[in-house]
């Protein structure tokens, strides 16, 4: 019947109506102060809320929390990972192995210094090569039984910026390889595609775990508000019938959504933190097997940022779709 | 105030709880609805409040046809009518206070207004002393008292009260009635609910008796 008074109303009678409806005019525009203090209001509401029942959400938002923690986890290793790897990203490196004959690699080296196509050249003296070998391989006394060191001396190369992509790196390496004094010229660049390739796989990874979670953390925070909403019907239908309008009781829950979400985050930052603090020692003891120093960097201030802009921003829309679909069904009677 | 033209409501697989009502309250009136329950009495302030639509007629408040009231437009027409339950409905875990100050913090209303409106409406109903105490610590015409407060906190111009004196002895029920008497007395349209008709009779007031959805008897200027 509803649906047929439009019908019943022709053109000349709305004219007539016209003051009576202008009346009922949704309601006027809040100021900013009022607007505020409303928020305001519910913020300190919510926050009682969950002071006051602190079991239940307290599992609530150990569920998001642990549920944000590993997509968190995963992203700090890949990370890391890429701190590791960036170095060796940056610029193709080119190992250049001289003959055991050439005893001095330094007029070699002043020489390459001067090609336009290098950026940089380091020695490793067959003398350094063979301490560091000697102390690391523990090898130490078969080496002693050597009559002379069989390592050559190796001279690193960085290409210049405009000559690191791999067809100028061939180039360079099939000139080098052409000195009298070289040995062996090696350009690793296969693995270092191989690994970018991983990496990207790797992020690949963490988006689709990361997705999944944060569907999980949406259903998680939508069904909390859901039986939220269903313990506190009877306070909807009484706000609702002093005239509450559907902004002022979806606000709550919002809030609410947007709590869980938050603490939540905060939480899987805690737990992400712990990890990489428990994990940086074996780290460090594993990065210093492999000759390197290596410090297992916590999620920087960007990351736990994100991560409680995500949890926020899942409970925000967990609670939107919770509130819009459970909310409407609710009127007084 | 009120204007019901023609009006009849219809629930899924029953008979009309109401139809074909009309009837005139003017401003500032008085007026008893009575019946048999069953009789439609609560259909009728249903439909004053906007919880239920009319099938058929039409509603006019204030000068304000409901059948042309949106969804959205709802909060609005019910924040000028207070409306006051047989059974209370107040929010049991909160207090008397906050109860009462519903319709204010609804409206935005500030801290200290809130509190001093709140003050007013409770000494009307005398529960002044009782506002940090949570509703169910209450007797029934406490919580009754408390629900009129409630009602009328934020000044409506139109007050609706659905049985309020149903389940309170003879003494309560009259103590209730002279307290809608007072609001009236300020300029407020009251329309009471209520089938307990030694009282209302001796209050002498313009009675609407409903029989099976239809007006039986519209005395005096209330008919039409």
């Amino acid at each position: 019947m509803r649906g047929a008074t439009p019908r019943q109303r022709p053109a000349k009678t709305h004219r007539v109506m016209r003051p009576s409806a202008s009346r009922v005019q949704s309601l006027p525009r809040l100021s900013p102060r009022i607007y505020f203090r409303n928020h305001a209001r519910v913020l300190m509401a919510t926050l009682g809320r969950l002071y006051r029942n602190p079991v239940n959400n307290l599992m609530t938002v150990m569920v998001i929390g642990i549920a944000l923690a590993l997509p968190g986890t995963l992203l700090v290793a890949l990370d890391n990972l890429q701190r590791v790897t960036g170095g060796w990203e940056g610029g193709t490196r080119i190992s250049v192995y001289l003959r055991t004959s050439v005893k001095d690699p330094v007029p070699l080296r002043a020489e390459l210094s001067g090609w336009p196509e290098i950026e940089t050249v380091d020695v490793i003296g067959s003398d350094q090569a063979l301490e560091e070998f000697r102390r690391l391989s523990g090898f130490g006394d078969a080496l002693d039984t050597l009559k002379e060191n069989p390592l050559p001396n190796v001279l690193v190369l960085t290409p210049s910026a405009n000559h690191s992509s791999p067809e100028a790196g061939e180039a360079l390496l099939q000139r080098l390889q052409k000195l009298p004094q070289v040995d062996l010229a090696q350009l690793d660049l296969e693995w270092l595609k191989r690994l970018s390739a991983m990496m990207e796989l790797g992020r690949q990874i963490v988006l689709a775990i990361g997705t999944l979670l944060g569907v999980g953390v949406l259903l998680i925070v939508g069904n909390t508000i859901r039986l939220e909403i269903e313990n506190r019907r009877e306070e909807i239908e009484v706000t609702k019938l002093v005239g509450g309008t559907n902004g002022f009781i979806r606000r709550p829950f919002l809030y609410m959504g947007c709590g869980h979400g938050l603490i939540g985050a905060l939480i899987a930052w805690t737990l992400v933190n712990l990890a990489t603090w428990q994990l940086s020692e074996p780290v460090q003891r594993l990065a210093g097997l492999y000759a390197g120093s290596f410090q297992l960097h916590a999620a920087g201030v960007t990351s736990g940022m994100l991560l409680l802009a995500a949890g926020t921003g899942l409970g925000l829309v967990g609670s939107w779709l919770a509130v819009g679909r459970h909310l409407g069904a609710i009127e007084p009677v | 105030m009120i204007h019901f033209d023609n009006v009849s409501k219809c629930y899924p697989g029953s008979r009309d709880a109401l139809s074909g009502v009309s009837f005139r309250i003017p401003t500032g009136q008085m007026t008893f609805l009575t019946g048999h329950s069953g009789a439609g009495k609560s259909t009728l302030l249903k439909l004053i409040a906007l919880i239920e639509r009319a099938d058929r007629g039409q509603v006019i408040i204030d000068g304000t046809n409901l059948n042309r009231v949106s969804k959205r437009q709802i909060p609005q027409v019910r924040r000028k009518v207070g409306v006051i339950f047989q059974n209370h409905r107040l929010l049991m875990d909160r207090t008397v206070f906050d109860n009462v100050a519903l319709p204010l913090v609804i409206a935005g209303y500030g801290h200290h207004e809130v509190r001093g409106r709140v003050r007013a409406a409770l000494d009307k109903v005398s529960l002044l002393d009782k506002e940090q105490a949570r509703p169910i610590t209450l007797s029934g015409g406490e919580q009754q008292r408390v629900g009129i407060a409630r009602a009328v906190v934020n000044k409506p111009p139109l007050l609706l009260a659905d049985e309020p004196t149903g389940n309170l002895d003879p003494e309560l029920s009259r103590e209730i009635m002279i307290l809608f008497q007072q609001f009236n007395q300020v300029g407020v349209t009251v329309l009471i609910a209520s089938h307990d008709l030694d009282l209302i009779r001796q209050l002498r007031h313009p009675i609407l008796t409903l029989k099976k959805g239809r007006l039986e008897s519209a005395p005096g200027e209330s008919a039409q």
